[in-house]
């Protein structure tokens, strides 16, 4: 299109949004987290990652978000493929499948497994009406893992089925036809062909997972506390943002990580999310 | 006739109650290049992918070498094919997509380092091992296809509209490439395509296809010169189809105007169709020919004019060396061997199909 | 895998989403305010909400965030996705990758920053702030929305358009913006989602008095949700089922024909 001039013209709003709102508030994080009260420099808020309770934290937040993205992987992938295998596009079936549940608040729908995962809850009496011994799964890290995977599983299942949707039909009859059954068509053909939808799909799920704080709130009890309860209590409760900040910048180390895996392997943006 | 190596069967498939194939019988011998010919939508790709084991026909069956292999799944039969757009394995160089069959059938290092590298020399690609396919141009990746393919030694390669996506030039010397591999290899090809050009290059046997029947089985020169039908003359090359009375056996009537021919058999006043090509239709002076006309378009292809003549109220599509300005009054002259007589398309279908390509 | 294996298998995926949806719904007609009680069937809670102000209110919050945040997303957005075809392909994605962070970020990282730059700037904290902070997160999602659009876009139309006379505006507004137009509904629509869904950029961006739905959950979790609540929201979903299912039904028709 021609007038290119007019055209830079009109990134200017975006471009000015973007600044104020996305890069300067970056920015605080990283001066309140490296400032103290007086706003002299310090490390300590990043330094105080490493005391008995917050390293716990994060210990667990690891834990738990791996376990976390490893079921939703799991979970997922066998679904993307028999979405992708069928014919025609199925793709505003799984966006409605998946967003619709959205119009239900996270919190409410978090909640509802609370009355389903309870001592005296749905499940449970389910179970005893079977004659199957009861599940005692709630306030532990397994319940907060379900949460997790409950909550952030549509992030992994759109991208894979993006990326597997995108495999041509015939690759794979290529593969038959050089003499591959199915297993080793999956192993050597299906699965690395996947691999930008498999990143993306790590990435979407392990950041929000590993930095939640209202999940663990409601399906793990008052003890068990990640590192986003923690940022969350020192800003709310405690009001010490520097101290919250620091601890941030550590997250962030993290999220840093995710972002380079998923820019080094989805470059066209072939798992992307919409 | 050389030996009989695969035999179709009866076969039938339908797709969402539509008939694909329709009982189709068709017998391929060793060392034959076959093309399936024909429109899209004519059961040619169905065919090729029931060959391969990649669609089960709804009845019938596929024997391969006296063996029924119909409900054999891909990986265990002894044929290879080349895919349309290539289906390359983008993640793997072109030696480890060459070596994919081999690696399968557990073949030692050594043999599979010399088949890349005799298979890399019969496509022309000597050297291009530890590239990846997205780095080379289409006609490139095509003989790639072709090379994973053969060097698993297949007995038949079934190719898949293997040069659609190339452009006319690059198409043209493919085409004498793959006439080269298949002598220097020694086995049947069976390739589909709806280019008659390519048909009538490549082939020893072309089966022309129309909504999931055969229309005619043939040589290339037997299609070309003795269609049997409006669908298979039309669809080869260009041609006068005009409809005719067969008066008796060798005497035809077009447009009310007696054609000695050298048909027989067809009964006396039958209505049938002729079929005169372009370049068989002779312009002489008006006195000497059999009718006359006046020419009405004009155009130079280059090799000869394209002339069209307005004669017993048809319009002749006429090839010629010698130019006939617009206006000119002609006699047309057929040689009765060139008048190849058709019955009638059974089907109103067929015809209308006919007509539209 | 047979076929009924791979449609028990969905049938399962879509039960263990759909499962505290339906829980929620049976315990909006239990007259017992206990969670793990059926207490009989009842209308109460539904009479009961319209006469709660606070849930009202926050109704009302939420829907009038959601909208402005995507509407205003949805603008921002777009004329970005058109500015961006014709830079140069450094700044653009440069512009892209700034894109990704809201959405790549964690929600809890954005959600502090923001409260931080409020802070910092002496903004008051209210129904502004946290409108500011939605179009923020929601722009990402129109951009992705309106972006693979714009590249299936055939420059040839607009080029077709300005040879058979139409000025500039005629033919950006009669060709390319009726091209984009699936793209641009589906990102408002995603944006719409994405406002009403949110949580925790929410909580570090309201002021205190100020409440949405979702803030207004989260205060009640410790007292215990009222009822109402779950009235309310078994009346949004099944508004919000009911109109999907007749936009997604009826162009399907159409297809069969």
């Amino acid at each position: 299109m021609t007038s290119n001039n007019k055209k830079k013209w009109l990134s200017a709003p975006y471009a000015l949004w973007s600044a104020v709102f996305i890069i300067i508030p970056l920015c605080m994080i990283f001066y309140y987290g490296l400032t103290d009260k007086t706003g002299a420099f310090t490390l300590d808020n990043i330094v105080a990652i490493t005391t008995v309770g917050h390293a716990k934290a994060l210990r667990l937040s690891i834990l738990l978000s791996l376990a976390c993205t490893l079921v939703c992987f799991l979970l997922a992938y066998p679904l993307a493929m028999i979405l992708a295998n069928k014919k025609g596009n199925k793709h505003q079936f799984i966006i409605l499948v998946f967003i619709l549940p959205m119009w239900m608040n996270f919190l409410l729908r978090t909640l509802a497994w609370q009355t389903l995962l309870e001592k005296n809850g749905v499940i449970n009496n389910v179970l005893t009406f079977l004659g199957i011994p009861n599940i005692k799964i709630i306030n532990t890290p397994a319940a907060i893992v379900l949460g997790m995977v409950y909550n952030f599983l549509p992030f992994m299942v759109l991208p894979l089925y993006n990326a597997l949707s995108k495999i041509d039909e015939n690759v794979i009859n290529a593969a038959r036809d050089l003499g591959a059954g199915a297993v080793y068509t999956f192993i050597r053909i299906t699965l690395p062909l996947s691999v930008p939808g498999i990143i993306s799909g790590i990435t979407m799920v392990f950041v929000p997972a590993l930095t939640t704080f209202v999940i663990s709130a409601l399906l793990g009890g008052s003890k068990l506390l990640l590192i986003g309860d923690v940022i969350e209590q020192e800003f709310t409760r405690a009001s010490n943002w520097h101290l919250g900040s620091g601890l941030s910048i550590v997250l962030m180390v993290f999220i840093l990580f995710n972002m380079i895996l998923s820019a080094v392997f989805d470059k066209d943006g072939e798992g992307s999310m919409l | 006739m050389p030996k009989e190596l695969i035999h179709l069967n009866n076969l039938s498939k339908s797709f969402d109650g539509q008939m694909v194939l329709d009982e189709l019988n068709l017998k391929i011998h060793e060392n034959e290049f076959v093309t399936l010919l024909g429109p899209s939508g004519c059961g040619k790709t169905t065919t090729l992918r029931i060959l391969g084991g990649f669609a089960v026909p709804d009845a019938g069956q596929v024997i391969f070498d006296g063996k029924d292999i119909t409900h054999v799944p891909p990986n265990l039969r002894p044929l290879n094919t080349v895919f349309q757009k290539y289906a390359l394995f983008t993640h793997m160089t072109i030696a480890e997509n060459i070596a994919f069959g081999l690696k399968i059938k557990k073949k030692s290092k050594a043999y599979i380092q010399d088949k890349i590298k005799y298979a890399l020399k019969l496509v022309n690609l000597e050297g291009y091992g530890n590239r990846m396919p997205d780095s080379l141009s289409g006609g490139q990746q095509q003989r790639i296809a072709i090379a994973r393919a053969i060097v698993n030694e297949p007995k038949v390669l079934l190719l898949d509209e293997p040069l659609g996506a190339l452009d006319l030039k690059l198409r043209q010397e493919m085409q004498y490439e793959l006439i080269r591999m298949k002598n220097e290899l020694g086995i049947t090809f069976v390739y589909v395509t709806h280019d008659q050009e390519e048909a009538l290059t490549m082939s020893d046997t072309i089966v022309v296809m129309n909504q999931g029947y055969i229309q005619q089985i043939g040589s290339p020169e037997s299609i070309y010169n003795e269609p049997e039908n409006a669908f298979v003359a039309d669809f080869i090359g260009d041609s006068n189809i005009i409809p005719a009375t067969m008066v008796e056996d060798k005497l035809v009537s077009i447009l009310g105007f007696r054609f000695p021919c050298v048909d027989t058999g067809f009964g006396r006043n039958r209505p049938v169709d002729v079929v005169i090509r372009p370049e068989d239709v002779e312009l002489v002076a008006p006195s000497e020919g059999t009718l006359q006309g006046v020419v009405s378009h004009l155009i130079f292809k280059g090799v000869h004019y394209e002339m069209e003549v307005m004669a017993g109220g048809f319009e002749w599509l006429v090839h010629s060396t010698v130019l006939h300005p617009v206006g000119e009054e002609v006699g047309i002259r057929v040689d009765p061997f060139n008048i190849q007589i058709m019955n009638k398309p059974e089907s109103e279908d067929e015809e209308a199909v006919a007509i539209d390509i | 895998m047979t076929n009924a294996l791979k449609k028990i298998y969905i049938g399962l995926i879509i039960f263990f989403l759909y499962a505290p949806i339906g829980t929620l719904m049976v315990l909006s007609f239990n007259a017992s305010k206990a969670r793990t009680k059926w207490g009989g069937f009842t209308f109460k809670w539904y009479a009961a909400l319209f006469e709660n102000e606070e849930i009202l209110s926050a109704l009302f919050n939420t829907m009038l965030i959601a909208l402005l945040s995507a509407l205003a997303a949805t603008l921002i957005g777009t004329v970005a996705c058109i500015a961006m075809t014709g830079m140069k392909r450094r700044t653009k994605s440069i512009m892209m990758g700034i894109t990704n962070i809201p959405m790549l970020n964690a929600e809890i990282v954005t959600g502090i920053s923001l409260m931080l730059l409020y802070i910092s700037l002496g903004i008051k904290f209210g129904i502004g702030t946290i409108l500011l902070s939605h179009i923020t997160f929601n722009i990402p999602y129109v951009i992705l929305s309106v972006m693979p659009r714009m590249k299936q876009l055939n420059p040839s139309t607009y080029e077709a358009a300005l040879d058979l006379g139409a000025s500039h505006t005629t033919a950006f507004f009669k060709v390319v913006l009726p091209d984009l137009t699936p793209g641009i509904l589906s990102g408002f629509l995603m944006a719409f989602t994405m406002s009403l869904d949110d949580f925790i950029i929410t909580h570090f961006t309201k002021g205190i008095g100020v409440d949405t739905l979702s803030t207004k959950i989260y205060t009640e979790v410790k007292k215990g949700i009222k009822p109402e609540m779950y009235a309310l929201s078994t009346i949004i979903f099944v508004t919000v089922l009911a109109l999907l299912l007749l936009v997604n039904l009826s162009p399907e028709k159409k297809e069969q024909k």
